[in-house]
């Protein structure tokens, strides 16, 4: 787009939905979003497409948001590709943004690169810092690549949009205002039927409750080391105890013990929760790579030289069998005395 | 059924290691693999190819080097490969390897006169790990798309993808051709065999240049490359935390709450 056809909706946060419900990854960026947007002196525009979803629109305005832009029609109840790359697209022809936050969740990471190649700009993946290039004043997207072994930051200098997908999980939701104003701007965009060419004929669910490792505060982790897929019974009450939220390592999932929306990792979910609890998990790069920005890691395993003990504030040399029952005498005496 | 999987010749990065003193990665002596995730598309592929009939073809950019995965690939159950290579190609992003795969399968339709019904590709190369590559393609295509798709099935014509969600999974169809990335499957991958390895050595790969094909080199390598990579670094992940090994896991777990409660985290 050319400089001249600029308004002053710039920085934009793709809100995604579902089901009528707002995904947490878009309001976290909207976070990031509004401090990236006073640096660049322009305005910060929410973009929520899908069905009965106003109070996700007045949900962004408190999180930060100047304008909302809502695309709302019964085809985005469920996640359809053609659907909301449509009306993404038409919208970002329409006012053209500089720049384009859009969580990393599997619909962002489907939608997000059709948009990018229609439109014939960058798209960078899965980042997980974002910053004003000094340069150029360009978006720096850095993000991680080589299963986590390497860091790598990039710019898009020549093709507006800049667009990129960020993870869950690595920032965190503002404290909302509810008495901050903005504009809600409705656009009214509808493939033709005719067009829409996927179908979700059934949904299954695979964990009693939606697995949010991306809010958890807390997160007890199993690995292969737990032996055997019954063991996640230790995991199970541990978290329980402490109201922690159940995660595991792709070789756990790998190996069918434990759903893959559990999974926490460079091909899973990227989590930063105040206490993150690993048993039995040895630490490869990978895993490292999704759980290394939480607060305190709290390491449990037999083999001392495991490299999980390396990203660990405090680490426990010893099997989780035993461990794991004593921490929850423990804790639940502490529970008592208070 | 007509079945096109795209593959991409990765280091093991499960085989990396950094340098400790210089902070970079040792890729000496760390082997080259078919992409994990393109391996189990390609196992997909070859069910599929199993239980409709039809033939599976690789292709696959990449220098030379990359002949030694299309041939994993014959030895896995492929019927014929081509090599992508040439030098304007090197240094694509995501958009132009996009541009040179849709390009490339143009010029294989139309030498072989017959279009592909299905096209599968990993949902991620493990070195890149962005996942746009299959997006895309499917967008240069014009082709609908199902990502994260673990199994696959045809009915009437029309396919049927296990997509996976946030919380299980969605069965979603697609009217034909269509784009499939795919995650780990279900099952396991198949071992080649010694006969089927020898068979994929004397396999013949033609190599498809720039040259063999019409297409626009200021859409390839840098040149058509929107994003640029300005710095690399690898990151630093050590604490040093505190260690505990305490006569008994009693003790053990004791202490580690002394301290959480004396940091004040718990």
């Amino acid at each position: 787009m050319m400089d001249s056809q600029r308004n002053t909706k710039n920085l934009w946060v793709v809100i995604e939905t579902e089901h009528g419900k707002a995904k947490h990854v878009g309001f976290e960026l909207l976070n990031p979003g509004r401090k990236l947007a006073d640096e660049m002196g322009e305005s910060l525009v929410a973009v929520v497409i899908g069905c009965g979803v106003e109070k996700a629109a007045n949900n962004a305005i408190a999180l930060g948001a100047d304008e909302v832009i809502l695309i709302e029609g019964e085809e985005y109840y469920n996640y359809n590709t053609d659907c909301v790359s449509f009306a993404l697209e038409q919208v970002i022809r329409k006012y053209g943004p500089i720049t384009i936050l859009i969580g990393a969740t599997n619909n962002g990471r489907d939608y997000a690169p059709r948009v990018a190649c229609r439109l014939r700009t960058g798209l960078t993946a899965d980042c997980t810092d974002l910053s004003i290039d000094e340069d150029t004043g360009k978006m720096a997207w850095t993000r991680p690549a080589f299963g986590g072994n390497l860091m790598a930051t990039i710019l898009c200098p020549n093709t507006t949009p800049q667009m990129g997908t960020v993870r869950p999980g690595v920032f965190k939701k503002a404290v909302p205002d509810p008495e901050r104003k903005g504009k809600i701007v409705r656009e009214d965009i509808h493939l033709d039927p005719a067009l829409v060419r996927t179908r979700i004929m059934e949904t299954v669910k695979e964990v009693a409750a939606a697995v949010n490792l991306e809010e958890a505060e807390i997160i007890v982790s199993g690995g292969r080391g737990l032996g055997d897929p019954a063991n996640f019974s230790y995991i199970r009450e541990l978290a329980d105890e402490l109201g922690a939220t159940v995660g595991s390592s792709r070789a756990a999932v790998d190996a069918g013990w434990i759903p893959h929306a559990h999974q926490v990792g460079q091909t899973g979910k990227t989590v930063a929760p105040k206490i993150y609890i690993a048993c039995g998990i040895s630490g490869a790069i990978q895993h490292l790579a999704g759980m290394s920005g939480s607060e305190t890691i709290i390491a449990i395993n037999t083999d001392p030289e495991a490299p999980i003990f390396k990203v660990a504030d405090y680490g426990i040399i010893g099997d989780y069998k035993e461990i794991i029952p004593e921490l929850l005498k423990a804790v639940r005496s502490r529970k008592e005395t208070l | 059924m007509n079945i096109l999987v795209c593959v991409k010749q990765v280091p093991d990065t499960t085989e990396i290691k950094i340098d400790p003193i210089t902070r970079t990665l040792i890729r000496e002596g760390v082997p080259s693999i078919v992409n994990t995730f393109d391996a189990y598309a390609l196992e997909m592929a070859v069910r599929m190819k199993e239980a409709y009939g039809g033939k599976v073809t690789v292709i696959s950019m990449g220098p030379q080097q990359a002949r030694k995965a299309l041939q994993t690939c014959i030895a896995s159950g492929a019927d014929q490969a081509y090599l992508l290579s040439d030098r304007s190609f090197g240094g694509s992003d995501t958009l132009a390897t996009s541009y040179i795969l849709a390009v490339s399968i143009g010029a294989i339709e139309r030498r072989c006169n017959e279009k592909f019904d299905l096209i599968f590709c990993g949902k991620q190369a493990i070195d890149g790990d962005t996942g746009q590559v299959g997006p895309e393609l499917a967008e240069r295509l014009d082709y609908p798309q199902i990502t994260y798709v673990s199994d696959v099935s045809i009915e009437n014509g029309i396919i049927k993808a296990k997509r996976e969600n946030d919380e299980g999974y969605d069965f979603i169809t697609a009217t034909l051709p269509a784009v499939i990335t795919t995650v780990k499957t279900r099952y396991d991958l198949r071992l080649p065999s010694i006969k089927s390895i020898a068979a994929s050595l004397k396999a013949d790969i033609p190599t498809l240049t720039a040259a063999d094909m019409d297409i626009d080199k200021e859409q390839c390598g840098l040149n058509g490359s929107p994003t640029k990579v300005v710095k690399t670094y690898t990151p630093v992940r050590e604490k040093n935390g505190i260690m505990i090994k305490e006569e008994t896991a009693a003790e053990s777990a004791q202490k580690l709450l002394d301290m959480l409660a004396d940091a004040k985290i718990m």
